[in-house]
């Protein structure tokens, strides 16, 4: 029973911690959360049941928090996930990790046991909030009922605000059994927490004066340019600018792949032309990007004759990994506005003829370096993607898993719109793929949501195909099945002198039958000519559909800058 | 590598403590002290941290300290005006022959004599780290038994002149 009352004309409800939780979700517009019940979240749970949140059950923790992460990207919110102390919360750390790495918004709510037995090495408790201290944003563990919806609010507030990321709250049976006045509460303000959003004035102009300087320029986007949808304000900058565009892998889809400045993706495995263009520029922009060491290669030799501007809203990842001429703390999107107006303003004019010496030097590089691959009497993983990319029209959302297949996906299919390439960048984290993908399905009905796995990776979260089945989630898996973890081997091959120390996957299940036991579709194709049939079939079906593809086995991905080399310096084929 | 001594104003919850050594030891920064206590609003608690690093290093760690939800305020005093004292109890062997030197030492470096026993004397000293290392380099022949030291502690200095302490009139 509840008992109202009236304080100040606000009405008090007096209710319990398992109804706050409930109460702070649906102010803050939460319709799905993905989790797995336990001991000490039951009563969550049973409050559940009397609200129309929806609820995806998982088969293991790790698939909430991924599921979490690929909700959050695709719908541009925060993700929540719920489980049960102890294992339930261990279980969550991969996903948070991930998440943490990659910036991503996510509320992990853990149960905990009662604020009595902490420390007592109570049944199914442990220290979530210290094992989680290094790879969230920020936790919290509440041990009163009162402050509960505070605490969970600021953990919203905290979440997506700033650089977004995962915020993990712990929950002990008690205080969710506990009572206390409620009322809604407004957005937190915290005296520590201040994200800068607006840029520093005199640096803009900074930024204006290099630009204006610039005959080589390179814009770089990242996953901030996403995070802070600034999508639309990058196209603008780069076509004022008439400057090629690269992008992290964080940052495919924040500046179409079909764009004529696009240069393709920077980095390990990035596009000779876009690698290239960073060891020849005078300029490079950074935008929402953290200058990771699978983007620069050898530091040193970094865009060495480049004046560098970088843009980021985390003061930290400024000139951590590389000195810049230009920071700009600030929020993409307000920043690249404000940088848009002062060029319209200034009237800024492009040096046509010094940006078309330029361009006509990257179209050269493209030219005799294309990514490039042949298609035999095996089917090419490529390939595959190819066809992918023309039977989605590019329209999909693609999440993957990590190694060859991610880096594939991310060179053969050509993201044209934020929000639409799902992976774990940071933490290179296998078994992301398939439940993100759930997550992003549940975000986007309407869309197609793809996985690009390998027969390695698919295995470590593939329970979530049944989670697929039962909410009738028609996700597709799509398997580079090449009977290896591939990206070691491609190391072995390259630098161990072809020893495969245990990257040889001697035995897999049959993934066709698997996928028919689970109750989703299963196909494969062991021939070039059955890939499209195969895919078409898959894609088509109403149903979760996890599709076989028996590819070259030894086949690598090219190019690819050797670890500690500079970018510039690419294994061609 | 330059020493510097950073103040960071906290809030006085549980975890805050563990949330600034585990940034030091999981990003490999150098921690040489940490002392903290609780200010006048008892929400609010200063830590003094003294760390080593060259410029770069100095400026992450107090980038990533700021971004700590918890830390309010990170102020690097080093090349600023500021007083800085450290604390140290040392017990030392004081047998017949020597227990007028060591009090003479106790007053050179004005010292205090907080526990006396027929062959010991604790000596509480306080002072900069340099100022403490001369006491013990002293003490130290005559026989040290235990020694309790803390870290640095320090507050930045008020101008001085027209809006100093002696300002208005």
């Amino acid at each position: 029973m509840t008992s109202e009352q009236c304080r100040g004309g606000n009405i008090l409800k007096t209710l319990t911690g398992a109804k706050i939780v409930m109460a702070v979700l649906k102010e803050e517009g939460v319709k799905t959360i993905f989790g797995y019940p336990g001991g000490a979240v039951i009563d969550i749970y049973d409050e559940l049941t009397r609200t129309d949140i929806q609820h995806i059950l998982v088969r293991h923790e790790q698939g909430a928090v991924h599921a979490a992460d690929g909700y959050a990207r695709a719908k541009g919110a925060v993700g929540v996930c719920l489980v049960t102390s102890g294992p339930g919360a261990t279980n969550t750390v991969t996903g948070i990790a991930s998440a943490y790495m990659d910036s991503i918004p996510i509320l992990v709510l853990t149960g905990q046991v009662p604020t009595a037995l902490i420390g007592n090495d109570a049944f199914q408790e442990v220290d979530i909030v210290g094992i989680t201290r290094p790879c969230t944003k920020h936790n919290y563990l509440v041990k009163r009922t009162e402050d509960l919806a505070p605490v969970l609010k600021e953990a919203f507030y905290v979440a997506r605000s700033g650089r977004p990321g995962p915020v993990l709250v712990d929950l002990p049976k008690d205080v969710i059994q506990g009572k206390t006045g409620y009322k809604p509460l407004t957005e937190p303000r915290l005296a520590s927490y201040k994200p800068t959003y607006r840029p520093n004035k005199k640096q803009l102009h900074r930024a204006v004066e290099l630009i204006k300087k610039a005959k080589r320029p390179v814009i770089f986007s990242g996953g901030g340019t996403i995070l802070s949808n600034a999508s639309r304000e990058l196209i603008e900058f780069a076509e004022k600018l008439h400057a090629p565009v690269t992008a992290s892998l964080m940052g495919l889809g924040s500046f179409p792949g079909t764009h004529p400045l696009w240069l393709g993706m920077l980095g390990m495995h990035g596009t000779y032309r876009a690698n290239m263009s960073i060891g020849a520029c005078d300029l490079l922009i950074g935008i929402g990007v953290r200058f990771d060491d699978r983007v620069t290669g050898k530091v040193e030799e970094f865009a060495p004759n480049a004046n560098i501007i970088h843009i980021d809203i985390d003061p930290t990842s400024i000139s951590k990994n590389i000195p810049v001429t230009v920071p700009i703390v600030g929020d993409c999107r307000i920043v690249l506005k404000e940088l848009n107006g002062l060029l319209d303003a200034d009237r800024v004019k492009i040096d046509k003829k010094s940006r078309e010496n330029w361009l006509k030097r990257i179209e050269k590089w493209k030219s005799t370096n294309p990514l490039s691959y042949e298609q035999k009497n095996t089917i090419k993983p490529q390939y595959v993607i190819e066809k992918l990319y023309e039977l989605t029209k590019g329209d999909a959302i693609i999440t993957t898993e990590v190694g060859q297949n991610q880096m594939w996906a991310a060179q053969y299919y050509h993201f044209d719109s934020p929000n639409c390439f799902i992976t774990s960048g940071g933490l290179g984290c296998m078994g992301f793929g398939l439940p993100a993908a759930i997550g992003a399905q549940v975000a986007c009905p309407g869309k197609k949501v793809v996985d690009v796995a390998g027969d390695g990776s698919i295995q470590m979260n593939i329970q979530e195909l049944a989670t697929a089945v039962q909410y009738k989630l028609p996700v597709k898996v799509v398997i580079l099945n090449n009977k290896y973890l591939g990206m070691v081997r491609q190391w072995q091959e390259l630098f161990y002198e072809r020893r495969y120390a245990y990257t040889d996957i001697e035995h897999s299940p049959d993934f066709v039958r698997l996928a028919e036991a689970y109750g989703a579709l299963g196909l494969r194709a062991t021939r070039p000519q059955e890939v499209v049939p195969v895919l078409k079939k898959g894609l088509e079906s109403p149903l979760p559909a996890m599709m076989d593809f028996w590819v070259a086995r030894e086949e690598s991905v090219y190019p690819m800058v050797p670890a500690g080399a500079a970018i510039t310096e690419m294994l061609l084929v | 590598m330059q020493k510097h001594i950073i103040s960071l104003l906290v809030d006085n919850e549980p975890g805050v403590l563990s949330r600034v050594a585990g940034l030091f030891s999981g990003r490999g920064f150098n921690i040489e002290s940490l002392c903290v206590a609780e200010t006048m609003n008892p929400s609010v608690s200063r830590m003094t941290l003294v760390t080593r690093g060259d410029e770069h290093i100095v400026e992450q760690i107090k980038k990533q300290l700021n971004k700590l939800i918890n830390v309010i305020k990170v102020h690097d005093l080093t090349g600023t005006e500021f007083v800085q004292r450290e604390m140290a109890l040392v017990k030392v062997k004081a047998k017949r022959d020597y227990r007028a030197e060591i009090l003479r030492i106790v007053d050179i470096f004005r010292c205090k004599v907080v526990d006396v026993s027929p062959t010991h004397y604790t000596i509480e000293a306080t002072g900069t780290a340099e100022k403490l290392g001369a006491i013990l380099g002293m003490l130290k022949p005559i026989g040290i038994k235990e020694i309790a030291r803390t870290g640095a502690i320090a507050l930045s200095r008020e101008k001085k002149g027209k809006e100093g302490a002696y300002g208005k009139d």
